[in-house]
């Protein structure tokens, strides 16, 4: 039997509607267990501690600009970083790809780099760089250029070596068979590479404001936290959710438009 | 002579793969390499176009001994047509051009003239990839070609075709190839299409590669390959040929 297949206009319509009404289903759920205390009496805390969507609605309503001026704190802060971050790896898979020697001494520190947690660098870069912007840029920065740079260098590898011949009987220089046949077919694999960037980046941020920052969607966080003004915790956290959905939306809609031949 | 090879042998360290080669190809001759997989045909055409170094013995290309002039006298259409995807088809065509310091406009006007005559005309903006395996290969040729060296090196130009586009594609390259009047180097593993491109052919044994039997094709061939490979001195010299690969791959 044929499977039930729906019409491709159908499906698309479907696959907008289906998670709009996944997530209304819950903000819901949720606004009733909230508002009749359900979830505070489970959980046996009191009940101003569970803000209903209405009320972190009302929050992001009333203290836009708050909410806003420190989102524009973090969001400079992951920009620049991821900027740093992607100028780095670029540079440094370009460095790797011609030099085999600094491959070889290099690429074992970027690794061991990797492996020490952000969690761990954040406070002695605060101490070292005081409580600005700057900090939190690095740490970003540290943070994305490792998966670029390996994806990038990968994707150099990856080049199809025949085509590299046909390339040297075509009279192509070094620089030519780069920029005309390696930069392109290492395209896909960066992209791969900014797509984990962009999404560890916010995460990155929030840890660095962590260590210590004057404002930022994190430093208010906690401060709401503290003073169990929930309804605005959830509302920054919302904040975050656009913007990493922005991010990493605007990361694949730059592939869509880069790598046209996939 | 336009291709000269005396006593060309070459090993990949402990693996000849061809031994004692000789050759001489006069200017507009296409010399067609027959033999089994492995027998050295594409290291021969590598070594030809200055991408490999011989073993043992010479080989020049008009006149040019070392890599580098070889290589500025040869163009090599490799087995896949490695047209890259990033280009539209002219962009392709026209790279040899472009690498050489052509502007943009000029590489496209150029390569953009042979498309009517390769039956291009109208995919000059098409993607690698929206093309058929034929036009693709088209391309590839087109390419070489603009490359303007005086030696085309061929290597399994339709092995990735079907049969139908593959003796489509021959009839087409052999009208193309008789039009151009380059010298050209082709490599086959198949007796049929070698025989009907080619002027000359040398059977090579299996690995290490070396020359059992040379035949001359039978000349002159009908216009049409239907034609050519079914007339009786085509077929008495595939028998030959075909009999020549068996003993040598023995």
């Amino acid at each position: 039997m044929k499977p039930r297949s729906l019409k491709p206009t159908w499906r698309a319509v479907l696959r907008v509607l289906l998670p709009a009404a996944v997530i209304a289903a819950i903000i819901g759920a949720w606004q009733i267990a909230a508002a009749n205390g359900a979830i505070a009496e489970a959980l046996s805390i009191e009940p101003f501690l569970v803000p209903s969507p209405a009320e972190v609605g009302d929050a992001l309503w009333d203290s836009r600009t708050l909410l806003l001026e420190n989102a524009w704190v973090t969001l400079r802060e992951i920009l620049l970083g991821l900027l740093a971050g992607v100028l780095l790896g670029i540079g440094l898979s370009i460095l790797m790809r011609f030099s085999r020697t600094l491959r070889d001494a290099v690429y074992p520190l970027t690794v061991a780099l990797q492996a020490v947690p952000i969690v761990v660098i954040a406070p002695i870069l605060v101490i070292w760089f005081g409580y600005g912007i700057w900090p939190k840029v690095i740490i970003v920065a540290l943070a994305c250029f490792f998966p670029i740079t390996v994806t990038t260098l990968d994707g150099f590898r990856s080049v199809d070596p025949e085509a590299v011949k046909m390339m040297r009987t075509l009279d192509a220089s070094r620089r030519q068979i780069f920029t005309r046949v390696e930069a392109p077919s290492a395209l896909p694999s960066f992209f791969s590479g900014a797509k984990v960037a962009v999404a560890i980046a916010p995460i990155v941020a929030l840890f660095a404001e962590l260590a210590g920052s004057n404002s930022g969607l994190m430093r208010l966080i906690v401060e709401d936290n503290n003073n169990f003004h929930e309804a605005r915790v959830f509302a920054a956290a919302v904040v975050l959710a656009v913007i990493g959905v922005l991010l990493v939306g605007l990361t694949a809609l730059a592939q869509r438009l880069v790598v046209t031949w996939r | 002579m336009s291709v000269v090879a005396r006593g060309l042998s070459h090993a990949y360290g402990e693996l000849r793969s061809l031994d004692s080669i000789e050759l001489e190809a006069p200017p507009g001759e296409v010399v067609a390499f027959v033999g089994p997989s492995g027998c050295g045909k594409s290291t021969l055409l590598e070594i030809a176009c200055g991408l490999r170094e011989p073993s043992a013995g010479t080989i020049s290309v008009e006149g040019a001994t070392d890599a580098k002039g070889r290589l500025s006298h040869c163009a090599y259409m490799p087995q896949r047509d490695l047209l890259l995807p990033w280009f539209s088809a002219l962009d392709n065509a026209g790279l040899a051009l472009r690498n050489r310091g052509v502007g943009r406009a000029e590489a496209r006007g150029r390569a953009g003239e042979l498309f009517e005559r390769f039956g291009l005309a109208g995919f000059e903006g098409s993607w690698p990839q929206e093309l058929s395996g034929g036009m693709r290969q088209r391309v590839a040729f087109l390419r070489t070609l603009v490359a303007g060296k005086p030696v085309l090196l061929l290597d399994e130009p339709f092995a990735s075709l079907d049969a139908i586009s593959r003796a489509e594609m021959q009839e087409w390259l052999a009208g193309a190839l008789r039009a151009d009047g380059r010298t050209v180097l082709l490599v086959s593993h198949d007796l049929e299409e070698a025989l009907y491109l080619a002027d000359r052919v040398l059977v090579l044994s299996s690995r290490p590669g070396r020359v059992v039997k040379e035949l001359t094709a039978p000349d002159p061939r009908a216009a049409d390959r239907d034609g050519a490979v079914t007339d009786p001195a085509f077929v008495a010299a595939r028998e030959a040929a075909l009999r020549a690969l068996h003993a040598g791959a023995r």
